[in-house]
């Protein structure tokens, strides 16, 4: 077994919703995870054995929703690629923004982040541009998959941007889908989205990135309201190929989105935010639609959320909803790491009386396995054989806040967990003057 | 509304004359600034004196007392030990396997001010229409139905808090502290004999505030202006002091001056908004010109730089555990920053600034003294409670009332359904000067704001 690592010894959560297995073993070879779990295997002579006894290991977190890579301080505009007031919407695409480099990249990382789902956030328009999920690695290659998904603002946020309403916001959101519907269904050379087409090379004009410069001309009506590029990016949208991420959080605006499917049986949609999803969760659940959402958004913030409350992704999850958590409106291009503290809330919740929370294997699938399936990513969130390896060792419990990440492993590789924090922290150990100023400490 | 605020500055007049009898040439008619126009009208709801035992208690100043017992009744903390003395009609409560600590105090809130939900119809936070408004009090724009006060006690065990005006101006306005009650006034809810507080902010935001709208428009100008605005209250304070003594012409009323006159006599705590270490060290210096003492420096990121000069200063720094980056003024935070002040031997404070992490304080706490004990530091979960308890309470200048389980204290505590660092516990009762407040496993032991009334999850679990 070239290239293996064997993680052995500790309590090891699988990710994939089961109660922790202790004193387990998991291995990787060649960056992928072979086994995980009450195992034992014969290993060559010389194969790494990484002795986690007393600690935990879990796959990565997957940051179920984020801003990360496309900051590095929010109230910075130079340093915020989240949003833009310029003319394009839909084809605004994060993958060509996010920075390795940013500070709140390491951050995460050192907190055991490994992937992270990034959206863009609106600008002028309902259409905020595609989405993506990064890795989180000390590398140059940020993006695992790009374009993973189209982002959109309905309620209360879609409103203002279209106008001023909810109705507009519907307008401009049918209006799109049917131009998007025009040009998929003009002429063109066929650069068909490659491998994934369904209506066969020649009839399927998309082009895998609408970025790319090799955009076409199509016919169109002459009340179009969005630009070429944007229409372009929406083909994928309205063939399926692409899911349409909604943030809602009324329940009234959440059966809208669920009626969609109904008018637009093609649309892969995923409902982010979902704040009052309790209230309509056996709808959510038979519409098969998965939802991305806050886990303790608990105060009615806004009129849309009047019904907010931290029993919601319990809630949800008994009603046969698919639930990732994600932070959702809460400092997300920074503080993704807090997803596991909030999943550890929601096992917390389930000693509450009335309240309705998470088992603990749920919550550790909540902030993995679960946002992965949510997008319909395949490789990564659990320690199943096949899977990226992308693993964390943990001092404790890690979904309990007192825990810390000891060790990350993205794709099979160990990670720095060095950030501009902990040598902030060397610096100022202590304050002793001595011969050369604190900028000479190193 | 110039005018308006005249008109009210003679009714205060007016209102304000009184005989005190201080000074030798008062022959009665002197006037006096009413310091009192909005009085506390709190009184504590009624507790069955309560004895809690078998419970591992954290008493806020750094003591602990494994399967101990805590005994209250007629509002107040009347016994906590081992074993304590209570009468045979107390009502017992089996803490085995649980905690009691006393209730925690956020010394950073804007609940009210701020409330949920938040339209601009209650943007009531920052009186942002000149840099230097030390007359506007934050108790003037609490919405006492703010869902958030019932959240921060049923989620948090938040008995009382600090209500703080924004950090647009450099002199914010004055802060009031509530007892975590739900009323139907503010004067309802504010914790009777608390000082009040003077919101003072440095750095990016006045300066963004005001840099388009005639400054200040840098941290210089920030400086300028405030160290002005302290001259002004000095030589205000001087009229005021004369004319205590000697009688003649009263001096004109200044409501902004009469708040910075009472930081100078000490009866006004300042509470200082301020990130940056270099930005601290300037504050400090110019308190020491204007001659007032700075209680805490909030959000205060860079304390781990300096946390030396405070120290020596005997200032408090209240901090978040993990904010960082948001603003350029936050880069440099880390999450030892409130573990290495304590270690330092300053005043450590945990304070939230948000409805929702106020929720959530004694996890905040529990990252903090997690992240000090991994950089090597020691520290217990009975001392951390002192970010919440203790510490807080003494830069509030309350700490003789509440913030620790002392026999005589007011009776706010809490009883977690297991250990308040743990991610898991979550606030099983919380008594509010010996009252019953909230009780997780009685629903009708939950408030209900007005505004959540008839509303889409009214009175669910939240």
């Amino acid at each position: 077994m070239a290239d293996t690592v064997v993680i052995s010894g500790g309590t090891v959560a699988l990710g994939d919703g089961s109660a922790p297995i202790p004193n387990g073993q998991v291995v990787i070879t060649d960056g992928r995870v072979v086994a995980a779990g009450d195992i034992r295997m014969k290993l060559p002579a010389g194969t790494r054995v990484i002795d986690a006894t007393g600690k935990w290991v879990t796959p990565g977190i997957v940051a179920g929703f984020s801003r990360l890579g496309l900051v590095d301080v929010d109230a910075v505009d130079q340093t915020n690629d989240t949003s833009s007031d310029g003319p394009f919407s839909a084809a605004l695409d994060v993958a060509t923004a996010i920075n390795p480099n940013a500070a709140p990249v390491a951050i995460n990382r050192a907190e055991g982040i490994t992937r992270a789902v990034v959206a863009p956030s609106a600008g002028k328009s309902i259409f905020a541009g595609q989405g993506a999920l990064i890795d989180t690695a000390a590398d140059a290659d940020p993006v695992t998959r790009a374009r993973l998904f189209q982002y959109v603002e309905l309620g209360e946020q879609g409103a203002g941007q279209a106008g001023g309403s909810r109705t507009a916001a519907h307008v401009l959101l049918r209006n799109a889908l049917r131009e998007a519907q025009q040009v998929a269904g003009g002429g063109g050379s066929s650069r068909a989205d490659s491998g994934r087409s369904a209506g066969g090379a020649g009839s399927d004009p998309v082009i895998a990135n609408p970025n790319e410069s090799r955009s076409y001309e199509a016919r169109r009506n002459q009340d179009v309201l969005l630009t070429r590029f944007d229409a372009l990016a929406l083909v994928p949208v309205v063939r399926g190929r692409q899911i349409l991420a909604v943030h809602v959080e009324r329940a009234a605006d959440l059966r809208q989105v669920i009626a969609l499917k109904r008018e637009f049986p093609a649309l892969r949609l995923v409902i982010v935010g979902a704040d009052e999803g309790w209230t309509v969760a056996s709808e959510l659940a038979a519409a098969n639609i998965p939802v991305i959402a806050s886990a303790l958004s608990d105060l009615p913030a806004q009129f849309e959320n009047l019904a907010a409350t931290q029993s919601n992704i319990g809630r949800m999850r008994a009603a046969g909803v698919r639930v990732a958590i994600g932070t959702v409106n809460d400092d997300e291009s920074r503080m993704a790491f807090r997803a596991r503290y909030y999943a550890g809330n929601l096992v917390g919740l389930t000693r509450v009386p009335r309240a309705s929370g998470l088992s603990w294997g749920e919550a550790l699938k909540a902030i993995t396995s679960a946002p992965a399936e949510v997008l319909g990513l395949t490789d990564i969130g659990s320690l199943t054989p096949g899977k990226r390896g992308d693993v964390v060792i943990w001092n404790g419990d890690p979904l309990d806040n007192m825990s810390a990440a000891e060790m990350v492993m993205i794709d099979g590789v160990e990670q720095p967990l060095v950030t501009r924090q902990t040598r902030l922290r060397d610096r100022y150990r202590d304050l002793e003057r001595g011969a050369l100023p604190e900028a000479y400490r190193h | 509304m110039r005018g308006a605020i005249g008109v009210a500055f003679a009714a205060l007049m007016v209102a304000g004359c009184a005989t005190t009898g201080t000074g030798s040439k008062d022959d009665g008619t002197r006037v006096r600034i009413a310091e009192d126009p909005f009085p506390s009208t709190y009184q504590r709801y009624s507790g069955a004196p309560t004895l809690i035992t078998g419970v591992t208690i954290l008493d806020g100043e750094g003591g602990r007392i494994d399967n101990g017992q805590v005994y209250f009744a007629d509002g107040k903390i009347q016994a906590v030990g081992q074993t304590v003395a209570a009468p045979a009609g107390a009502q017992v409560i089996d803490g085995t396997g649980k905690y009691v600590t006393p209730g925690v105090i956020d010394i950073h809130s804007h609940l009210g001010d701020y409330p949920s939900p938040g339209v601009a119809a209650h943007d009531d936070g920052n009186e942002a229409t000149a840099p230097a408004r030390p007359e506007v009090w934050a108790e003037h724009s609490v919405w006492p139905q703010d869902s958030g006060f019932s959240r921060a006690l049923a989620n948090g065990g938040i008995t009382a808090l600090q209500i703080l005006p924004g950090s647009a101006n450099l002199f914010g306005g004055r802060s009031v502290v509530l007892k975590n009650v739900p009323a139907r006034t503010v004067q309802g809810m504010k914790m009777p004999g608390a000082p009040y507080g003077l919101k003072m902010a440095c750095g990016e935001n006045p300066k963004r505030v005001y840099g388009e709208k005639g400054g200040p428009a840098t941290r210089m100008g920030n400086i300028a202006v405030t160290r002005q605005t302290w001259i002004n209250a000095r030589a205000y304070k001087r009229k005021w002091d004369e004319y205590e003594k000697n009688g003649g012409d009263p001096p004109d009323q200044d409501l902004a001056m009469d708040t910075l006159k009472g930081v100078l006599e000490g009866k006004i705590l300042v509470q200082n908004h301020c990130y940056r270490a270099d930005e601290m060290a300037q504050m400090i210096d110019l308190s020491k010109e204007a001659g007032y003492k700075i209680s805490a420096f909030h959000h205060a990121v860079e304390s781990y730089k300096i946390a030396d000069l405070l120290r020596a200063n005997g200032i408090c720094a209240a901090m978040w555990a993990d904010w960082y980056g948001f603003k350029m003024e936050a880069y440099d935070a880390i999450p030892e920053n409130i573990a290495f002040v304590d270690r330092a031997g300053a005043c450590a404070i945990v304070h939230s600034d948000d409805p929702n992490g106020i929720q959530r304080l004694n996890q905040e706490a529990a990252k903090a003294m997690a992240a000090g004990r991994r950089a090597g530091i020691p520290i217990s979960e009975e001392h951390a409670w002192t970010w919440l308890g203790m510490n807080p309470a003494k830069a509030l200048g309350i700490f003789d009332r509440v913030g620790s389980l002392k026999s005589g204290k007011d009776a706010d505590v809490v009883l977690w359904n297991g250990n308040p660092f743990s991610t898991y516990t979550r606030p099983e009762r919380v008594w509010i000067d010996g009252a019953l407040m909230y009780d997780a496993n009685n629903p009708k032991l939950r408030p209900v704001s007005d505004f959540e009334l008839g509303q889409p999850g009214e009175g669910d679990v939240k």
